[in-house]
C-alpha cells in the first residue's frame, strides 16, 4: 500500500467525563472509500470534527499528505485538501450555484470577482466528475439531492483531495442516493479519497472498500468490506446480537381517526398541507413516507393537538378536536414527538413532573392541588416498567441520554397515567421519527412497543425517514410529498423504486 | 472557550452559589471602600452594626426589608414562568395610588364602610392596580408577541408621572401647603406596629405570609407546576397541554399584585400617604432579590433581609465614616452580577477549548 493520504494516531477527545473519541488510530489510502459505521453518540461527527478542525483532540496527531495538520484549523484543513459536506445543507439559499461554490475562495480586498474563471472552474470539475449542475441556478430551487451536489463540488472546486461526507444518504430518496454512489465511484477512479459516515448497513456495505466501526468512543474493528456481512456488522456496531422485533398477529379493526381533505397553510413547504385524506384503523400501522420537510411537520402538528387545521376536518373516535394538545390527550391519542429535548420533555424539571406532565390535572390533582405521592410513584413504576436509566425521579430530565428520554416519553404516551400497567390502550398513537438518534437497542425496544400497542388494537401512524423502519413496520405506506399526501397503500404492494419516486414528487409513480 | 452543561445540579453547590457570589461582592466592595480612603474592617463593621446590631437596626432593617419582599416575590414569581416582569416599580405606586383612593380621607372623610372591610377593599384594589397594570404587556406579548421587558420598564415611567399628575391634582392634600403629596389614609387602616416604638408593622407578616404561600402554590398546586413548566419551555408545555397564555396571564396578574400589595402596605404601614418618592427604587432593588434568592420565594425573604440589611447599614456607617452611602448601591449591583455569574458557574463548567 503506498503512503496514506490520511494519518490519525491517538486521538482522544473527551467532554466532561464522557469520552467521546478514545485513542483512535486511523489510516485513509489514496483511491479508498472508508466507512465510518457506528451508532449515534459513538463518537464519528467528534472525529471527522476533530479532523476538520472545528474541535481540538486532547491528544493524538493527524498527518495528511505526510506532513503534520495544524489542530483546530478549518482554513488549514481546506488548504491540505481535505473537504467536508455536512449532512444539512450549509448554501446560501438565496445566492446561485456559482455563487455559493465562489463564495469564501477570493479575498475581501479584491474589487472585482473573477467570475468568468470561477464558472470556467466549476464547469470543468462538474464535467470531470459527471455532476450536472446549472451554475446560474439559485439554491432555494434545488432540490435536496442537488444541494448537495452543490456541496460536493464546492469542496472539489477548492481542489479537495479527501471528501468527508456525514450521513450524506439521511435526506435522500433511494434514487437520489444511487446517484451518489455514482459519483463517488467516479471520484475514487480519478484518485480521491473519501471518509463515509453512516449508520446504514446496506449502504456501507455497498459504497465502502473497507469500514471502521466505532463504538463509545473507541475503534472496534476495521475490516475490508468484501466478506462481512451485515450481521457482524451490526453486532460489532452495537457489541451483541440485537433481536430484531416481533410482530404479533394483529387485526385490521374500524377507523378511528379520519382525514378528510384538510389543508393547512404555512410559510414553509413543512408546514403546508393540501388536500390531505387518509383512515387510519385501529390495529394497523399506517406510516408515512417521504424526505424531511415535505408537510410531515404540519400533518403531526395537527394530530398532536399543536394545530388546526385551515380547512378540511379531522375526527378521532368520531368527534371533531379543536387545536389543544389536552383535548387529543384526553381522547386519546399517544404521542411521541421527533423532537425529543424541545418539545418532548420539560428539560430542567425533574423525570417524575415529566411522566405525568400530559396527566398533571387528571388524574394526578385534585382540587388544582398535585397528588405528589401518587404521581411519584406513579413516575417510579413508569421508569421500572420503562427500563428509564441514568438517573432516579428527582433528576432533571435534560441530564437523560436520548434513548432514556425517548423510553419516557413513549412509556408516558402508551401507559396514560393508568395505575396499572396495560389498564390504559390508546385509541391512536402518533409517532413523528420515534427512532431517530437512537442506538440499536433502543431502536428495536422502540418498534416492539409500537408492535405491540398495535397488536391490542391502537391506530399508529408511523411517519419517518427511514425506509427501513417503515418497511419493518407498517402494514400501510403513503407518501407525502410538497404537503401532498399518495394514498396508502399495503406495503407490500410498494417497491423502493416507487417509494423513492413518490418521496421526488413524480405523481404517478402508482 | 466554551461552556459544557454540568448535569444535575447538586444541592451543595445549589447553596454555596450565593455564598459565594456575596463574598465576592464583599471583597470587590472592599476595594472602593479602600479607595474612599477608609479603613475596611471598620466600614464593615459600622455596616454590619447599622443594619443588624441593635434592636432598632434589625427594626429599620425588617421595615426596609418589607417592600423588598413583596417587590421580590413580584419578580421571582414572573421570572419562574420567564415573564420578565421589570415594572414591579410602577405596580408598587399603582398599588399605592389605589390604596389612598379607596381608603383614602377625600374632603375630610372616607368612604362610609366599616374599617375591616375597607382594609380589604384597600388591598383589594391594590393588588388589582398592580396585577392589572402587568396583565397590559403579559396580553401583548402572549398575543402580539411584544417584548415584556421594554413594555414594562416603559410602563414605569408613564405610572410615575400619572402618580405625580394625581398628587398635583385629583389626590392632592390640600393641607400639604403645596407639596405633591396625597391626601392621607384613614387612621383606622393604618397597620398596627409589631413593636413598641419601632416602625416595624403588621406588613411584614402579610409578606412573609405570602412569600410562604407563592413558595408553596409554586411547589404543590397545578397552577405552580404550569408555571415552571412554561419557563422551562412553552413549546414542550403547549404540547403536554398547558395552557401557556393563560398561565402567563395569571403569572402577570399574581407578579403585579404583589408588587401592588407592597405599595398600599408602604403607605398603610409607614408613610400614611402617596409621594413620589415613596420608593426608592424598590421595584428594581426587587429583580436583584429575586436573582439572589434563585427565584425561590422563601429565599426572596432572606435576600430582601440582606439587601435592607445592607442599604440600612450603610445609611449609618455613611454618618461615622468617610464612605458615601452610594456604597450600598455598589453593593447590591455587584452582588446582582456576582450572584448571576455564581448561577451560571453551578449550571455550567468552563472548558478552555
Amino acid at each position: 500500500m503506498s503512503e496514506p493520504v490520511l494519518r490519525l494516531s491517538g486521538i482522544t477527545r473527551r467532554f466532561g467525563a464522557l469520552v467521546a473519541n478514545d485513542g483512535i488510530t486511523l489510516d485513509l489510502a489514496a483511491g479508498e472509500v472508508l466507512a465510518l459505521l457506528g451508532e449515534n453518540g459513538a463518537g464519528k461527527s467528534t472525529l471527522v470534527s476533530i479532523l476538520f478542525g472545528h474541535y481540538v483532540a486532547d491528544a493524538g496527531t493527524i498527518e495528511a499528505f505526510g506532513r503534520p495538520l495544524p489542530p483546530g484549523d478549518p482554513a488549514a484543513a481546506l488548504a491540505a485538501g481535505i473537504g467536508m459536506v455536512h449532512q444539512h445543507s450549509t448554501l446560501a439559499d438565496n445566492l446561485t450555484v456559482l455563487d455559493n461554490v465562489m463564495l469564501g475562495t477570493e479575498p475581501l480586498w479584491r474589487p472585482l470577482s473573477r467570475r468568468r474563471e470561477g464558472r470556467a472552474r466549476l464547469v470543468a470539475t462538474a464535467e470531470r466528475f459527471g455532476l450536472a449542475v446549472d451554475p446560474d441556478a439559485r439554491v432555494a430551487r434545488l432540490s435536496v439531492g442537488e444541494r448537495q451536489r452543490v456541496e460536493i463540488l464546492k469542496a472539489l472546486t477548492r481542489d479537495a483531495r479527501v471528501l468527508i461526507l456525514d450521513e450524506p444518504t439521511a435526506v435522500l430518496t433511494p434514487q437520489e442516493s444511487e446517484a451518489l454512489f455514482t459519483t463517488l465511484r467516479g471520484m475514487v477512479a480519478e484518485g480521491l479519497s473519501v471518509i463515509f459516515i453512516s449508520h446504514k448497513l446496506d449502504e456501507v456495505l455497498r459504497v465502502s472498500d473497507r469500514i471502521a466501526v466505532l463504538r463509545t468512543g473507541r475503534l472496534v474493528a476495521a475490516m475490508p468490506s468484501r466478506g462481512t456481512s451485515k450481521a457482524a456488522l451490526a453486532e460489532a456496531m452495537v457489541g451483541r446480537a440485537v433481536a430484531p422485533p416481533v410482530a404479533k398477529p394483529h387485526a385490521r379493526g374500524d377507523v378511528v381517526c379520519v382525514l378528510d381533505r384538510v389543508a393547512m397553510r404555512g410559510e414553509r413547504v413543512g408546514e403546508r398541507l393540501d388536500g390531505v385524506s387518509l383512515a387510519l384503523h385501529a390495529g394497523e400501522i399506517t406510516a408515512i413516507a417521504g424526505v424531511a420537510g415535505n408537510g410531515q411537520a404540519a400533518l403531526v402538528d395537527l394530530l398532536c393537538g399543536m394545530r388546526a387545521a385551515d380547512a378540511g376536518s379531522v375526527t378521532l373516535g368520531g368527534a371533531a378536536l379543536p387545536a389543544d394538545p389536552r383535548g387529543w390527550i384526553d381522547a386519546g391519542a399517544a404521542r411521541i414527538p421527533d423532537d425529543r429535548r424541545e418539545v418532548g420533555t420539560l428539560g430542567d424539571l425533574p423525570v417524575w413532573e415529566n411522566a405525568i406532565a400530559e396527566r398533571y390535572r387528571r388524574p394526578f390533582a385534585s382540587g388544582g392541588i398535585v397528588r405528589r405521592r401518587s404521581a411519584r410513584a406513579y413516575a417510579r413504576r413508569l421508569v421500572d416498567r420503562y427500563d428509564v436509566r441514568g438517573a432516579g425521579i428527582d433528576t432533571p430530565v435534560r441530564t437523560l441520554s436520548g434513548g432514556n428520554m425517548q423510553k419516557l416519553i413513549v412509556g408516558r404516551a402508551l401507559s396514560g397515567g393508568a395505575s396499572k400497567p396495560d389498564a390504559y390502550l390508546p385509541t391512536l398513537i402518533v409517532a413523528s421519527q420515534p427512532t431517530w438518534g437512537l442506538d440499536a437497542g433502543a431502536v428495536a425496544w422502540v418498534h416492539q412497543q409500537l408492535l405491540d400497542a398495535c397488536a391490542r388494537g391502537s391506530a399508529v401512524l408511523l411517519v419517518s425517514e427511514d425506509l427501513d423502519e417503515i418497511f419493518a413496520l407498517a402494514d400501510r405506506i403513503a407518501v407525502i410529498h410538497g404537503g401532498r399526501l399518495v394514498p396508502p397503500r399495503p406495503a407490500k404492494q410498494w417497491t423502493l423504486a416507487e417509494i423513492g419516486l413518490a418521496m421526488a414528487g413524480v405523481r404517478d409513480a402508482a | 472557550m466554551r461552556l459544557e452543561a454540568r448535569g444535575a445540579v447538586s444541592p451543595a453547590m445549589a447553596l454555596a452559589a450565593p455564598v459565594v457570589a456575596v463574598a465576592f461582592t464583599l471583597a470587590v466592595a472592599a476595594l472602593f471602600v479602600a479607595w474612599a480612603g477608609a479603613p475596611v474592617g471598620r466600614t464593615y463593621a459600622l455596616i454590619f452594626e447599622g443594619g443588624f446590631g441593635s434592636r432598632f437596626a434589625w427594626s429599620e432593617t425588617l421595615t426596609r426589608a418589607t417592600p423588598l419582599i413583596l417587590t421580590g416575590l413580584a419578580a421571582a414569581i414572573a421570572f419562574r414562568a420567564r415573564l420578565y416582569n421589570i415594572g414591579a416599580e410602577g405596580q408598587l405606586y399603582a398599588g399605592a395610588l389605589a390604596a389612598v383612593a379607596v381608603g383614602g380621607l377625600h374632603g375630610g372623610t372616607g368612604f362610609d364602610l366599616p374599617p375591616a372591610l375597607l382594609l380589604v377593599a384597600m388591598f383589594a384594589a391594590a393588588a388589582l392596580a398592580g396585577g392589572l397594570l402587568m396583565a397590559l404587556p403579559a396580553f401583548a406579548k402572549t398575543r402580539f408577541g411584544v417584548d415584556e421587558v421594554v413594555t414594562t420598564l416603559l410602563l414605569n415611567f408613564i405610572v410615575l408621572l400619572f402618580v405625580s399628575m394625581m398628587l398635583d391634582g385629583p389626590m392632592k392634600d390640600p393641607a400639604a401647603m403645596g407639596w405633591p403629596q396625597s391626601v392621607a389614609l384613614r387612621e383606622e387602616l393604618e397597620l398596627p406596629k409589631l413593636v413598641e416604638r419601632t416602625r416595624v408593622h403588621a406588613g411584614l407578616l402579610i409578606a412573609i405570609g405570602l412569600a410562604v404561600l407563592s413558595w408553596t402554590a409554586m411547589r404543590a398546586t397545578t397552577f405552580g407546576f404550569e408555571v415552571r413548566a412554561v419557563g422551562a419551555n412553552p413549546r414542550a408545555a403547549r404540547f403536554a397541554g398547558v395552557p401557556v397564555a393563560r398561565t402567563l396571564l395569571l403569572v402577570a396578574l399574581a407578579s403585579g399584585a404583589a408588587a401592588g400589595l407592597g405599595g398600599a402596605i408602604e403607605v398603610a404601614g409607614r408613610t400614611g400617604y402617596v409621594t413620589l418618592d415613596m420608593s426608592p427604587g424598590y421595584g428594581y432593588t426587587g429583580i436583584v432579590i429575586a436573582m439572589l434568592a434563585g427565584l425561590n420565594p422563601l429565599g426572596v425573604v432572606a435576600a430582601a433581609v440582606f439587601v435592607a440589611g445592607v442599604l440600612v447599614g450603610a445609611d449609618s456607617m455613611s454618618r461615622a465614616a468617610s464612605v458615601p452611602t452610594y456604597i450600598a448601591d455598589v453593593i447590591v449591583a455587584v452582588a446582582l452580577i456576582a450572584m448571576l455569574v455564581a448561577a451560571l458557574a453551578a449550571r455550567y463548567r468552563i472548558r478552555l477549548r
